[in-house]
């Protein structure tokens, strides 16, 4: 193709360098045309579009059309604009700018037909969603988003290696469809798997995530994992290694968010365990799972953004983010509990809703398949779902003990950005066949059977049952809970620590010595040399008389023998 | 942003009744609400013939009555002991990383 193509990722990247320069009305005006141009550009290049650059001995392809790369371009381009719009007034300036930057970066990996493409996508986005968590200007936040930063190049560099080493046995960078049987896609596979949020780095969303500004976390939310699933979805479906991984990420989430205190990392873990649900889809790799797969994913955007917007909002009016700090919100603040309850029933799978039309594809293909295991553990992981996060952070946010708080909902821009999602979730849940329509293989499924309504409901109610049932043994303690990051947040850096110490103890102890052996020096030098010493002592004439008598008397004595 | 509780919280209204949920006497209503909700979705296991997807495998569980829900249930408890249980070796105080 010889015509002029611009990448649609490059209109957020380029443009958001506008928003600096830009103060109020126009500002808002640029947020919100730049992800709405970058969605219609997305669905005007053609479905065969291609621009191939020749590079070094190999063939770069920066752009290329592909239905997955349209499905997920277009839910990062909507996030872009609500994103925005829930963000536009009370984030930073750096924040817009590096959030803007980071979405199209990620939708440049989107149309990323060659690995380094992708890779320099790959690599904007870290460094994009690094300066989100920074601008939350806190030193914790500096803290943990340096360990986030960490955790990632640390992946770019696994991935980069991994791209050298397929490219030095292939010949060719072409992304596409891979086999994880050579070092070179093992790993890729793993640089992938790092920005997943894959054991053992699963701690890295919960821990920096959550530091970020309200709104700093709903764009966070969306991009970095889901750009994973997108790279896993195309270049590795039916990896079989991918299905137990993705089953240890599912309980790994709900686990741990069963632990948690702070209702943001609460939904962090929510997200390891949904990105759970689609890695292992990609995994069983049929066309169903692959499809669901795609659909969770862009309607987990949707909801994931829509509670984290809920306890933002929370966070902006209360300043509070630990559970046991909070309740009794619905009174004062019933707009941001009801977008909330709805971004809890949707990630829930509930009926009617964006999470019952998409998730149910990946549980069906396991069935389909024959994988009873698996089947079982999605069903147990579904029922978990509503526990850890559809009734416990609406619950324990909104409701539990009364609190006493009464803050008032948030501004307006908040919630219209809320009211869009929340119309998003149940509109993708009453008409799934929009979605359908635009996921990678063509869709033979029907959602709404009385069979699958009767077992969704069974499943979700007696799950919440048991929560209540059980609410006792899961009052909200004042902790954290241990996790991979312990190993590089306390055991290397008391190990570390105890070096230095022992170091410098040591170190100390040979000075000392050293010292000690160079006074001994001086001591003697002092002893024999000194004003007092028998080397420079002034002698008395008389003496030396003395002594040459004796001497000459002893030469007269050995001349006469 | 407010981050002072004194702004927020309304220490002087103590006429305002609690709300609905938060009186005593309705949650033994509240708890009546939940098991006649769960009684009425089990109801249809009475006429719904529930697809078995692992009969060749010889696993017909899934057809029981009730399958979904005790199911449900059972996983759940189980998730929150095993919660329970890692907590005791996997939590800390909140402050444990602090500097």
């Amino acid at each position: 193709m010889s015509e002029f193509m611009i990448s649609p990722g490059l209109i957020l990247v380029l443009g958001a360098m506008l928003i600096p320069v830009l103060n109020g009305g126009l500002r808002a005006l640029l947020l919100m045309s730049l992800p709405a141009l970058t969605l219609v550009a997305v669905w005007m290049l053609p479905a065969d579009a291609s621009l191939q650059v020749a590079f070094l001995d190999y063939t770069l392809e920066p752009i290329r059309s592909s239905v997955e790369g349209r499905l997920f371009a277009t839910v990062f381009s909507i996030m872009a604009f609500v994103g925005g719009l829930y963000a536009y007034r009370q984030a930073s300036t750096a924040e817009l700018t590096a959030a803007f930057i980071y979405a199209g970066s990620a939708i440049g990996v989107t149309f990323a037909g060659d690995l380094l493409t992708l890779f320099i996508f790959w690599e904007i986005m870290a460094l994009g969603s690094t300066v989100v968590i920074w601008s939350a200007g806190t030193p914790s936040a500096y803290r943990a988003g340096m360990r986030y930063l960490i955790v990632h190049l640390l992946g770019g560099v696994i991935l980069m290696t991994g791209i050298v080493a397929y490219a030095l046995d292939t010949g060719s960078l072409e992304f596409t469809s891979m086999q994880a049987d050579s070092l070179g896609t093992w790993l890729i596979l793993t640089g992938f798997l790092v920005n997943a949020g894959a054991p053992p780095l699963s701690a890295w969303i919960a821990d920096a995530y959550p530091e970020a500004s309200p709104s700093g976390m709903v764009f966070l939310s969306a991009f970095t994992t889901k750009t994973a699933v997108f790279a896993l979805l195309v270049g590795f479906p039916g990896a079989d290694i991918l299905i137990p991984i993705g089953l240890y990420m599912v309980f790994y989430g709900i686990i741990y968010a069963l632990l948690e205190n702070d209702m943001r990392r609460i939904l962090a873990y929510s997200i390891v365990n949904q990105v759970g649900f689609m890695v292992a889809a990609i995994g069983i790799g049929t066309e169903m799972a692959l499809n669901g797969a795609a659909a969770h994913a862009f309607a987990h955007i949707i909801y994931k953004g829509l509670l984290l917007m809920s306890a933002g909002s929370v966070l902006l009016m209360t300043g509070k983010r630990k559970c046991t700090d909070l309740g009794g919100l619905f009174q004062s603040m019933p707009v941001t509990a009801i977008n909330g309850i709805v971004g809890a029933l949707a990630i829930s799978a509930f009926p009617f809703t964006s999470g019952f039309v998409t998730k149910s594809l990946e549980t069906s293909a396991a069935a389909n398949e024959g994988m009873l295991i698996v089947w079982l553990l999605l069903l147990a992981a579904s029922a978990g779902v509503f526990l850890h996060a559809g009734i416990k952070f609406p619950w324990f946010v909104f409701f539990q003990k009364d609190s006493g708080l009464r803050p008032p909902d948030p501004p307006a821009n908040l919630r219209y950005a809320m009211w869009i999602f929340s119309f998003l979730c149940i509109a993708i849940g009453l008409l799934p066949n929009t979605l359908y329509a635009i996921l990678p293989y063509p869709v033979d499924y029907q959602p709404y059977t009385p069979d699958h309504l009767v077992t969704q409901f069974q499943v979700l109610l007696f799950a919440g049952f048991a929560f209540f049932v059980m609410l006792k043994l899961m009052r909200r303690t004042l902790t954290i809970s241990l996790d991979f990051d312990w190993f590089y947040r306390k055991f290397f850096k008391e190990i570390g620590g105890e070096f230095t110490l022992q170091s410098s103890v040591a170190r100390e102890a040979r000075e000392q010595q050293a010292v000690a052996l160079l006074n001994q020096l001086i001591d003697r030098l002092y002893r024999h040399h000194g004003p007092q010493g028998i080397l420079a002592r002034a002698w008395p004439t008389g003496s030396m008389v003395l002594w040459v008598a004796v001497l000459l008397g002893l030469s007269l004595v050995l001349y006469y023998l | 942003m407010k981050t002072s509780t004194e702004d927020t919280q309304d220490h002087s209204d103590q006429s305002e009744r609690k709300h609905w949920l938060y009186r005593k006497e309705n949650l033994p209503k509240l708890w009546i609400i939940q098991i006649v909700i769960l009684l009425l979705v089990l109801l249809p296991e009475f006429f719904i013939h529930h697809h078995l997807y692992f009969e060749e495998q010889g696993f017909v569980l899934d057809g029981s009555f009730g399958f979904y829900g005790w199911y449900g249930f059972i996983t759940c408890a189980g998730m929150v002991a095993l919660a329970k249980i890692l907590g005791i070796f996997l939590k800390r105080k909140d402050t444990y990383y602090d500097e």
